[in-house]
Formats: structure tokens, sequence, C-alpha cells
């Protein structure tokens, strides 16, 4: 099979096409359009349905309606955009619907700016929305996994009648790299006795996020939390790289890892002994996986775009004694850190003495013992 | 005798055998009855999908015996949109209060309509937000007294009641838009052909209908049902007039 050379967010939607998505509800914003217009133009040859909507808010709610009518459905956009939607993302961990909702996630707050971000790590994985829920969160670092995501996204979806979110970001979403468009296996998609058919042979279906009983809504939560604890256990996505004798191991999702991977190649040409994980679910976070790698290498760098937020995640994941450094700069145009600056960050934690250098690196810098 | 008695009035087989949980007085009951009825003449029961929206029109799956899903505040016309996209052929329809439909969900209702989504919007006109205890609603008559315009509503303060029929009907896309009330038998029975006629027209395909409903809220307006039915037909109708405001004979295609 031959790899076809296309932009990260012309892989989402082929991804989505190819998982069986038919149904796509969004509203115009930089750095995804592709998206949109990607699917404005396939999915009508599908029999699918594409609605550029008045809003954000107005979109997720189709998407909510979509999804209660048992069809796969995705909507797209980035973080501005994704804010509106919290409202409707609540709605649909509430009712237990599943969706997929991609955010090419740009720099802010505020209006902020269209270069790639990651400061909405917390929005995306500690709830975003009102409200005890979670959202399955992926973070692909290649263009060859925003397909593949993709696709997988609205299986996880359905298997939990949960929302999932892509967290992509500018950079992801812009560029071209080669990917080999390999649909999943045509099988039939799950039922969904559930759904909204009208309800002929059987008793009505009511879905819903309003409970009000004595002890209704408590019960809901719990069976909602039990969900999440279940995701936690079967869903842990990530990669290690050259793990075995670190000294030092950095963390990094997206393309802060894509980055990060090539300091730590540099490093290792360096002969530095250093590893890296790169966490793909950033919820479920692999907690244990970095529990585990902290008993043999207690030190840590976590890099990220932004100023400081999945290394809560990690410093709450190691064991007890290890350092978790932290090296991450707020992106906006031409902030994007450089593997240079990594590495050097990386040096100077693996060799004490070798100090910060003459090229002092853009980042914010902090370090915490667990 | 008994091969010759007639049922002619009974509980509509779409609505389930339940108390309606409704003040005293409320029409709410009355409206939710005249949809199960156009929903019956249809035989439309097992094809209709409803969309519950925020206010007391929320508990619609404890009433109709139907598939039902809630939206988020002011949002059915987005929700109804997704689902009547994936069921074409199913009939999806809400009922919406005035806060709902004309405040926090006037984007929503007005592009719904403007797409003419082939959907029915059974639009509640009470003057007030009545489930959260009588705030001032978009539709709230000038000089009116709410929880939240105490001194009555003045214009400079708050603007004018909104007319969500007329608006709706400049829009190319509405099918079917119209005003009518439940204050009294007589308005009644024409708000009932007019439920009647969305729900005839949506199964024939013909885009995006509308009934504006002028219902009381007797707990709200701290009125009797008595004078709550009396205050429609004196203040509420004089500024938002009954009629037709557009009825598309075909169905509009291009």
């Amino acid at each position: 099979m031959k790899k076809t050379l296309i932009k990260g967010n012309e892989a989402v939607a082929m991804g989505a096409l190819d998982a069986g998505c038919r149904c796509y509800f969004g509203y115009p914003i930089t750095p995804q359009n592709e998206i949109p217009e990607y699917l404005s133009r396939h999915l009508p040859e599908q029999g699918g349905t594409f609605i550029q909507a008045e809003s954000e808010v107005a979109s997720i709610n189709m998407v909510l309606g979509a999804s209660a009518a048992g069809a796969r459905v995705m909507t797209s956009s980035s973080s501005p955009g994704i804010s509106l939607k919290q409202e409707g993302i609540s709605y649909l961990a509430g009712s237990e619907l599943p969706a997929v909702i991609v955010n090419m996630s740009r720099s802010s707050p505020g209006l902020g700016g269209i270069s790639a971000s990651q400061a909405d790590y917390w929005q995306a994985v500690k709830g975003g929305g009102h409200g005890d829920y979670r959202v399955i969160v992926l973070a692909p670092a290649s263009v060859q996994e925003l397909y593949t995501l993709t696709c997988q996204a609205f299986d996880f979806a359905d298997r939990y009648r949960n929302p999932v979110m892509i967290l992509g970001d500018a950079m992801l979403g812009q560029m071209k790299e080669p990917v080999l468009r390999k649909p999943p296996e045509k099988g039939a998609l799950p039922a969904k006795p559930w759904a909204l058919t009208g309800k002929k042979g059987r008793a009505a279906n009511v879905v819903k996020s309003l409970y009000l009983g004595e002890g209704e809504l408590e019960a809901h939560i719990w069976k909602l939390e039990e969900k999440y604890e279940r995701i936690r256990r079967e869903l842990v996505l990530y990669e290690s790289m050259d793990l075995e004798d670190a000294e030092l191991i950095v963390v990094a999702f997206g393309t802060a890892a894509r980055i990060s991977m090539s300091a730590v190649r540099a490093a290792r040409g360096q002969g530095l002994r250093v590893g890296l994980i790169r966490p793909i679910s950033l919820f479920p976070f692999p907690e244990e996986v970095l529990c585990r790698a902290s008993r043999n290498t207690p030190a840590f760098l976590t890099v990220e775009l932004n100023t400081g937020q999945m290394v809560e995640d990690v410093r709450l994941a190691v064991s007890n004694g290890a350092r978790v450094h932290f090296y991450g700069r707020p992106c906006g145009a031409g902030s994007l850190p450089t593997p240079g600056e990594i590495l050097q960050r990386i040096r100077t934690l693996c060799e004490p003495s070798h100090g910060p250098g003459q090229e002092r690196p853009h980042g914010s810098e902090h370090e915490h013992r667990v | 005798m008994e091969a010759n008695m007639n049922t002619v009035f009974e509980r509509p087989k779409s609505l389930k055998d339940t108390d309606f949980h409704f003040c005293p007085g409320c029409h709410h009951g009355i409206l939710h009855r005249l949809v199960a009825e156009a929903i019956d003449y249809y035989d439309l029961q097992d094809d209709t999908i409803g969309v519950a929206s925020v206010g007391c029109s929320v508990f619609m799956y404890n009433y109709f015996d139907i598939d039902v899903v809630e939206a988020p505040h002011g949002r059915a016309p987005a929700v109804a949109t997704g689902v009547k996209r994936v069921h074409n052929d199913k009939i999806v329809f809400s009922i919406q209060g005035d806060g709902d439909l004309a405040a926090i969900g006037t984007a929503e209702i007005i592009h719904t309509a403007n797409r003419g989504e082939n959907i029915t919007i059974i639009f509640v006109n009470n003057t007030t937000y009545g489930m959260t205890g009588g705030q001032m609603a978009p539709t709230t008559l000038l000089g009116q007294v709410t929880t939240t315009s105490p001194y009555g509503r003045d214009f400079r303060q708050d603007g004018y009641p909104i007319r969500m029929a007329e608006m709706l009907a400049t829009l190319e896309g509405a099918a079917y838009v119209c005003r009518v009330a439940v204050n009294k038998p007589a308005n009644i029975l024409k708000a009932k052909r007019a439920v009647r006629e969305a729900f005839r027209m949506q199964k024939e395909q013909m885009g995006f209908t509308f009934v504006e409903i002028l219902s009381a809220c007797p707990t709200d307006w701290k009125m009797t049902p008595a004078d709550a039915c009396k205050r429609i037909g004196e203040e509420m109708i004089p500024y938002f007039p009954l009629g037709v405001f557009k009825h598309r004979k075909i169905a509009d295609h291009l």
C-alpha cells in the first residue's frame, strides 16, 4: 500500500470517514479548517451529513442530537472554539453519548494566536465543562497517528459511550507527512440499543442527564466513575524510548514529544543516558508506567508547549523521592522550543557540572522533588 | 344500551397514564395534550422523537410515551437538527419556553428556521421564566412586574418584548409560522388545528414549522387560573396578535 503526503487536518478527516463517521458539525476556525473543508466535499459522497453551524455551541449540540440518534459523529475546532463546546461536552458525558471532538489547539488565553500550543491540556484532561466527568483524551504526535487515532477514537467512544477528544495542535494540523491510509476492518458498527430511532417494537428510549430523584444523581455519577475506572485499566496508551539504562526520563506528548525525541537522540549520541516516555492517552494518564519507571530512574524532565500543566500529573504519578523537572515555553509565533534548547536542559540535568552554558534557554524551568 | 356508547374523550395514546406535575392552571398540560393528539392523529407515536428543552418543559419524557433526548438550555433546535439529519424519516419536535427559545437560544432557533430544518417547534410564550421562579423573560410585557423587573419592565432598561413568530416568518427557510393561544375553548380548538398542521407539514417534508402558544403561568403571575386566562386575552394578545404569519403550500424544492 502506498503512502500519501497529506496534512494533519486532512488525516483527521480521512480517519473519520474511514471509521464510519457520517455526520460532521462544525464552525470555521484556524488552524483546523481543512477538516471541515475536506468533509464538506467528501461526506455527501458517502450519503453523510455536513453542516456548517452558526456557532461552536450549535455544532456540539448537533453532535449531541446525532449521537443520541445512533450515528458516528464528529466535530472539530481550536482552543477558543473548544471552550464554547464545553457545555455540550459536559452534556455528552452526562448523557453517556459517544462523540469525537478534535482540538487542533492554538496559543491562548483569549484570542491568543494561531501557532501550536499545549495550553489546553488542563481543559482537555481535567474536565473543561461543568461537573464530575472525564473525557478520553488522545494526543497524536504525527500525521500518521492523527489518522490512526481518529479511526480508533470512534471505537473507544462507542465502546465506553463517552466523548473522546483528539488533542492536536496547529503544528500537527498544518504539517504534511506521508500517511498509510489503512482503513479499519469494515465490520458492522456496534449495536446501540439505547439510541433514539422511534419506539417501534420496544419501550421508549430516553437520553438525558437530569436526575432529580432522591439518590438518583449520586448513583448515576458513581456509575460514570466505574466506567472511568474501567477506562483507566483498559485504555492506557504510551510510547517509550531508551528507558533501560536511563538516568533521566523526558516526558512529553504531541509536538513537544516530537521535538524532545530529537533532543533525546542527540543526547544519546553524546553518550548521555536519557530515555523518553510519550503519553498517547492523556486520560487515562499512564500513571503506572511513570511510577514503575521512577523506581529505576528517579529523575524526570517534563517538556510542554505551555508553562507547566501535564507536569502536575507526572509529579502525582512518580514514586516518592523522584525529582521532576520542567522545561516549557508558552507558545506564540516564533516561540516553539528547539531540540537544541531541550538538549541543553538535558545536559544540565545529566551533568550538573555542565551548567546552563552561554546560551540561556527562553523557557520556564522549575524543579520539584516528590 | 352499552353497544351504543361511543368514546368521545380519552387520554391520547402518546401520553403516559400519569399526572402532570405542572402547577394548577398552567397551560403546559393542555399543549402537551394538543401535541399528543396530533401525533396520534397521524399515527406517529412509534416514529416520533422528542427533544426536551430546559425549563418546565424538560419533563417531556415523563408524559410523552416516545423516544426523547434532553438538550442543554436553548439548544433544542440544534439537538433536533442532529437527530433529524440522522433520521430524516422520523418526526422530530421540541417544546421550548420563552427564555429557552427567545433569549439563550436565539441563535439556534433563527438558524434552524433559516436552514429550513424539517422539524416542529412548539414555543410556549408565558412572558416569564416559569421554572426558575418568575424572572423577566424576553417576552415579558412592558410594565410587567417579575422577580427581576420589580419596578415593571421598562424599555429604557430592558428593551421590548420580542415577537418571535413575526421575526421567524421573515426567514425563507420557515414553512409554517403561527401564533395561537389556549386561554379559552375556541382558541384551544384553533391551537389544536395549528399544531396538527405543523405535524402534517413536517410529515410531508415541507420544512420548518413553528407554533407559538400564548400560555398562562398563574403561579409566577401571582394570579388565579381564571384571571391568568383573562390576562392572555386582555394584555398578551393585543401585543402578540394571533394568526398565521407564514404558510407555505408546497415543499420548497430548488
